[in-house]
């Protein structure tokens, strides 16, 4: 079995008083397509944020490697989300800069490249997700796909280790969303990267995901763990048998 | 723990009607003195072979560097019509390498060209055509909404224009209070030093109540409402643009401009000379702490001349003009607002935009007013 990449211990997210998931405890395996699955409202996102260290758990541990996110030192929390990619909902490019200044912006950051090399490397980044000559285009400039590829390219900039996906396939169509999962097997494939995917997109789960966690807005805390194949064959739950089968019409 | 970096090295031998370009150690972002293309391409120069065989001489660890490196020689063989082999490397390098090479035409186009001078003057010059005919299609729509609003036609929430008086008007009296009273705290102490000279300091008085009362109290409180309130509705609106929300009040069939420009309008219109009226008495308020505290004026003094030098006239002209810049405050906020493009950058530029028409209008109606109640002799 491989080694695992991130564990989440006794997890507790909340917003003041009020919880959102609790008693979370799963692990990310190095090389995993990792999908966090769950109803509308149940804290995927959350958990995401969680995950890369937007919002502070209000219990238990997030883990990578050996090393315990929250109780690091904030100078090993920024070496950790170094090695972290992470696409949004919306793409989140910065609206002023052109694309190839947007993935520029984190090799200029944490790196001693010459601005020559960086330039290059910006453009390498968006021919790998389709958008070669597309350098000089303004995120409003391109369709709302096109940002999320542009969002990847920024994404895997610094060549993570980790790679985390919020809702990629949201407001795609069917090919862009098939074209897009592809992406995000090769660049796993190639970059040896462990992907962290929310998404409640059953056909992106089902073609991509190696493993994956069900969370319960209800219950608020997670009722199936396990390849997504296998908790459709034999769900643990039956909300995770309904979610799976589209409400049992698959 | 510390790995430390192998060196990267490249060397490079011609075999027959090859060049064999065998690639060593580390080829990460974080080495340094990596090999450049340099030397290859020199030699692709000078004797071009058939193929060009890149072999993986013992690669320990590598990233985009790497793939950078064959990215640029596979373009660099493509135009001298050389083939590139590189069945050796690594299997992520080349997967990757094909992926970034394989763009589909349909997806690739690309960008225009930057427009010459020429160009760009006659673009400047259609750009401003269209910001006049925008500015004036705005101007129409408005007086039209504000006829409908009149005649009880227009489709708003009463609750939301209640909100805004509330928010241009109460909430900006602490603002409006400190500036108001700080300015005429400096027209007294610069105006009763010079007067002193004369020792006709009494006359203070008349110079802060005239002053606050005709002109800094409506320019103050505008410049102020400028900055708070004509900014925040050119945000507010452009975000509305952003998110789509102005869209939305478009397909319903409700008019953006009746429910959300006409609000805005009549609450900076109504709120403005209303506390400009406020803005005159705490002017003229701080102008008497300055001149009773410093300059030996008794308070019954300061009043008595203030009455003596202000009548309902010097009023009307304030207000007027706090008026007339309300409606200008308010028109380049919303107009700024409703123009603003689909991005947050818009939005920023929106609200600065509407700052700076704001403060130039106003500067410049105050002066034109000022000159045309002159020859009225008003």
């Amino acid at each position: 079995m491989a080694e695992p990449h991130i564990i989440v211990r006794d997890l507790t997210m909340a917003y003041g008083d009020r919880i959102i998931q609790k008693d979370l405890n799963f692990s990310i395996s190095r090389g995993d397509i990792f999908i966090i699955m769950g109803g509308s409202g149940c804290g995927k996102s959350t958990l995401l944020r969680h995950l890369i260290g937007l919002i502070r758990p209000a219990k238990g541990q997030v883990i990578y490697g050996d090393i315990d996110f929250w109780a690091a030192e904030p100078g090993i929390r920024t070496q950790i989300l170094r090695r972290v990619g992470v696409l949004y909902q919306s793409g989140a490019l910065w609206s002023s800069m052109t694309l190839a200044e947007n993935v520029s912006l984190p090799l200029g950051e944490y790196s001693n490249l010459e601005p020559a090399k960086i330039a290059a490397l910006a453009s390498l980044k968006l021919a790998l997700v389709g958008l070669k000559g597309f350098e000089d285009y303004y995120p409003f400039e391109i369709s709302g796909g096109m940002q999320k590829r542009a969002g990847l390219a920024r994404a895997i900039a610094m060549d993570p280790d980790i790679l985390f996906f919020d809702e990629p396939s949201a407001g795609l169509d069917p090919i862009s969303a098939k074209h897009l999962d592809d992406l995000i097997v090769e660049l796993r494939d190639s970059l040896g990267a462990t992907v962290v995917i929310v998404t409640h997109e059953l056909p992106s789960i089902m073609a991509i995901g190696t493993n994956s966690v069900f969370l319960d807005a209800e219950s608020k805390t997670m009722i199936g763990q396990g390849p997504p194949k296998q908790l459709l064959a034999a769900p643990p739950n039956p909300k995770v048998h309904e979610f799976l089968t589209r409400g049992g019409t698959l | 723990m510390y790995e430390p970096i192998a060196a990267a090295r490249m060397v490079i031998a011609r075999e027959g009607d090859r060049l064999v370009v065998r690639l060593q150690g580390d080829w990460l972002i974080t080495s340094t003195d990596l090999p450049t293309l340099d030397e290859v391409i020199v030699q692709l120069k000078k004797q071009p072979p058939q193929v060009v065989l890149v072999e993986d001489g013992g690669i320990s660890k590598w990233d985009s560097t790497l793939l950078l490196l064959l990215y640029q020689l596979r373009d660099f063989c493509q135009q001298k019509g050389i083939e590139l082999e590189c069945g050796s490397l690594p299997q992520g390098v080349r997967r990757l390498l094909k992926l970034a090479t394989s763009v589909s035409p349909a997806q690739h186009e690309v960008h225009e060209e930057e427009p010459g001078w020429l160009e760009q003057v006659g673009l400047s010059t259609l750009n401003l055509c269209q910001e006049a005919y925008e500015f004036i299609h705005f101007i129409g729509d408005a007086t039209l909404a504000v006829v409908r609003f009149f005649k009880g036609q227009a489709r708003y929430r009463p609750r939301d224009l209640w909100l805004l008086i509330q928010e241009c008007g109460p909430t900006a009296l602490p603002i409006v209070t400190l500036i108001s009273l700080l300015v005429g705290l400096i027209l007294a102490y610069v105006g009763a030093l010079q007067l002193a000279m004369f020792g006709a300091q009494i006359y203070v008085a008349d110079l802060v109540a005239i002053g606050t009362v005709r002109e800094m109290g409506a320019m103050m409180t505008a410049i102020i409402m400028a900055g708070r309130t004509g900014s925040a509705y050119a945000a507010q609106l452009g975000t509305m643009q952003v998110n789509e929300e102005i869209d939305a009040l478009k397909t319903l069939g409700l008019s953006p401009m009746e429910f959300l420009v006409i609000p805005r309008m009549l609450a900076l219109i109504l709120m403005v000379p209303l506390l400009t009226l406020y803005a005159d008495l705490v002017g003229m308020l701080g102008g008497g702490l300055a001149s009773v505290a410093i300059f030996d004026l008794t308070v019954l003094e300061y009043l008595n001349e203030t009455q003596q030098s202000v009548d309902m006239t010097d009023v009307f002209v304030g207000v007027f003009k706090a008026a007339v810049f309300g409606i200008l405050i308010a028109t380049s906020g919303c107009l700024r607002g409703m123009q603003c493009k689909r991005s947050a950058q818009a939005v920023g530029e929106a609200a600065t935009s509407a700052v700076v028409t704001s403060i130039v209008a106003i500067v410049v109606s105050d002066a034109l007013l000022t000159i045309l109640f002159t020859k009225l002799g008003i």
